[in-house]
């Protein structure tokens, strides 16, 4: 039967990693498929990216009919994954609310360390084991795609079994971790990186790379997110190169349209500033192509609507990461 | 708001106060950062903002350009990239300041160091405790998580450590870098969590066997002990009661000197810089931190919005331009130059209006936050002349160029 697939999708702050998340799961959606896509950090970036209400704990479609895929999306919060968890496994109705008096369960999700991360990716290892209404039909999503913490605290995230181990040695949190950690190294698991063309989140990302390999865990795409496009073809940076297309030249030509030819400067100046900022995305690129990792690419759009986000999925599709 | 945030967010519950804004404007109405590093009465600058928004960068500036004044400073970094903690001479986690060579003029100097939370934490454990207790504690497991991995720990002990340098009594000037927490501004519960954490019910229950008379242990903690033994297993419920009952004559400590920091924070003499870029999840961010930094009462100076792509918008209006690019294009080898220099010139134009657009949501919904623009500059910064540089841009006193 087949499982799951999981996408985790991971990146520095800034560089759009839940943008890349929810674009994901629409060109999953497109293929057919039926997506969660889901957010563990409390922020509420993916309702806010859809303009849709502040999603619950518990699982709500923002959108279908899409190639005959939907999405559904859900926060997930480490309170209630506890108290669910302890609901389903325990039957604890009672001492479920006693240990909310007692603090418990905000010392079990806030103090004691690793818990958090074990109840979030256990939420995710719930979900993806569920089976369809049917029998034999598969299971219920076709695939998952996680909006997860960023590069720095990624491979700590999905490796809780590594995290837990100091601290539980024994006991049903250990076997719930290591069912987890066996889950995110498997087949059907891939991270992705979302990156931007400059120097710190670059390196950051070639960082994660060598930690998740270390951590045995599958390294997906790294999405090159913001991209600037080249406007100047190689004419007309050689040209600006060599000073041929100066201030002069360009000032001509925009008299001679009916332009005030002494903003000619500011262009050049503006088009060197271009042909720097290109070199600079291609001296990253060029790093980033050093490791074995696949990339694809993603372009700076004017904001971010439904409209455009479905660019970015076909985009995502086009490039082999959906 | 998720549920998690409203149920560890102390300040619900405080009034809200409009905030005090402590800083002034320049001329044009910008956040005056010179004023703010000159005014000899601030003596701690905080920089908080979410990730990825230069907030180290901006915290490393600060200090250097105040250290360039005459000011004795010291900047504590969270979690530099690692050629800028190179630049500063960072280059081992001691966890002690450190002298920057060629900062500061005037008389004034630069003390840099980063913040090694394990350390701070084992610091506090060895100079409060007995030798014998210190080391049970430290080899304690739950200690070892806790201490090592937690996420909340880096923000409990960078307040610990402002809270130290601070008593130090060395510096003029402290500029602390926040930790690019989950939750906003997670430093500020520090003293407030270890309070519920310490007269939480739960504790009280964990240490009863120790010390408590046996009527404590109700019929309700037997269930809760029985809980936790089937979830976690029996063995991290002892390391936790043994964790506990140690570390007891330590949390006394840790809680004074936790409030102790609140309370310098939100004294005359500190100042919060909010850092964003002007995107909106940053922008959004922002706000959510200026109205938390209101709630709590903490003295607010400004907010810094940096990468700013394009700052000045002169030359040829928008729809003139693309015009312009449509009709030049295929006319002729340097016509078609001049469309492309054209649709780099429209570029610009959208995104600085784009970045405008966020700048000016975020003063249309906080009036009394004066703001600044630090343009993006085409490289990372990773040497003192370039700190300067972004010192400059911070005053606004030098261009992106020169």
């Amino acid at each position: 039967m087949s499982s799951t697939a999981l996408h985790v999708v991971t990146g520095k702050g800034g560089t759009g990693k839940t943008t890349v998340a929810v674009a994901l799961a629409l060109a999953l959606a497109g293929r057919g498929q039926r997506v969660l896509v889901c957010e563990v950090e409390g922020r509420q970036g993916i309702a806010q990216l859809l303009d849709v209400a502040p999603l619950p704990y518990e699982e709500r479609r923002v959108a279908s009919g899409l190639g005959g895929g939907e999405v559904f999306a859900l926060a997930i919060d480490a309170e209630s994954a506890l108290l669910e968890y302890l609901d389903m496994f325990y039957r604890l109705g009672r001492a479920g609310k006693a240990l909310d008096k007692f603090g418990v369960i905000d010392f079990a999700t806030t103090i004691a360390p690793g818990v958090r991360d074990v109840l979030l990716t256990g939420k995710v290892y719930e979900i993806a084991r569920r089976r369809g209404e049917k029998k034999d039909t598969g299971p219920q999503y076709d695939a998952i795609v996680i909006d997860a913490p960023p590069t720095g605290r990624i491979t700590r995230f999905l490796n809780v079994s590594t995290e837990v181990a100091g601290l539980a040695k024994v006991g049903p949190i250990r076997r719930q971790s290591d069912s987890v950690t066996a889950m995110m190294r498997s087949d059907s698991t891939r991270v992705h990186l979302v990156t931007v063309l400059e120097e710190m989140p670059v390196q950051e990302t070639l960082d994660g790379i060598a930690e998740l390999t270390a951590a045995e865990l599958p390294v997906g795409h790294v999405v090159v997110n913001l991209v600037r496009d080249a406007l100047l073809d190689e004419a007309a940076a050689s040209a600006i190169d060599e000073g041929s297309l100066d201030a002069e030249a360009v000032g001509a030509v925009l008299s001679s349209a009916g332009l005030d030819g002494s903003t000619a400067t500011t262009l050049v100046a503006e088009g060197r500033g271009h042909l720097e900022r290109q070199a600079l995305q291609a001296a990253q690129r060029a790093l980033l192509a050093e490791s074995d990792a696949r990339t694809a690419e993603l372009p700076l759009l004017d904001g971010v609507d439904l409209g455009s986000l479905l660019d970015l999925a076909g985009r995502l599709r086009e490039q082999g990461v959906a | 708001m998720s549920p998690s945030k409203s149920r560890t967010a102390p300040a619900a519950g405080r009034p809200r106060s409009q905030g005090r804004v402590v800083a002034s404007r320049d001329a044009a109405g910008h956040l005056d950062v010179d004023a703010l590093i000159h005014d000899r009465s601030v003596r701690i600058i905080v920089c908080c903002g979410s990730g990825g928004v230069g907030k180290t960068t901006t915290s490393a500036a600060l200090a250097m350009r105040a250290a360039d004044a005459g000011r004795g400073v010291c900047v504590l970094t969270i979690d530099p990239a690692r050629r800028l903690a190179q630049s500063m001479g960072l280059t081992e986690l001691d966890n002690t300041p450190r002298a920057v060579a060629g900062a500061g003029a005037d008389g004034g100097s630069l003390d840099a160091m980063m913040l090694d939370m394990k350390r701070t934490f084992d610091e506090v454990v060895e100079s409060h405790a007995t030798p014998e207790k210190a080391a049970q504690i430290l080899n304690n497991p739950f200690y070892q998580a806790l201490s090592s991995s937690f996420a909340g720990t880096q923000e409990y002990m960078a307040m610990e450590k402002l809270g130290q340098l601070h008593g130090q009594d060395e510096w003029d000037l402290i500029v602390v870098d926040t930790p690019p927490s989950r939750s906003a501004l997670d430093f500020l519960d520090a003293p407030e969590r270890l309070s519920s954490m310490l007269d939480g019910r739960f504790i009280k229950l964990l240490l009863a066997p120790a010390k408590g008379p046996a009527r404590l242990l109700s019929a309700g903690f037997g269930l809760v002990t029985g809980a936790i033994n089937k979830i976690l297993g029996a063995q991290v419920l002892s390391d936790v009661q043994t964790f506990v009952a140690a570390f007891d004559t330590l949390f006394g400590g840790f809680r004074q000197r936790a409030e102790a920091t609140y309370a310098l924070l939100q004294a005359p003499g500190t100042a919060f810089l909010v850092v964003a870029s002007p995107e909106p999840a940053a922008m959004r961010e922002a706000s959510y931190f200026v109205e938390r930094l209101a709630g709590d009462r903490m003295p607010l100076a400004g907010l810094v919005v940096n990468r700013v792509h394009d700052d000045v918008t002169d030359g040829i209006e928008l729809d003139e331009a693309r015009a312009a690019a449509r009709r030049l294009r295929g006319a002729g080898e340097t016509e078609t130059q001049v469309a492309e220099l054209l649709d780099v010139h429209v570029e610009r134009l959208i995104t600085a209006a784009r970045e405008q657009r966020e700048r000016d949501g975020f003063a249309r919904a906080h009036p009394g936050v004066p703001q600044v623009p630090v343009t993006a500059l085409s490289t990372d910064v990773h040497d003192l002349e370039g700190l300067r540089r972004i010192g400059d841009l911070l005053a606004r006193t030098g261009t992106p160029q020169g």
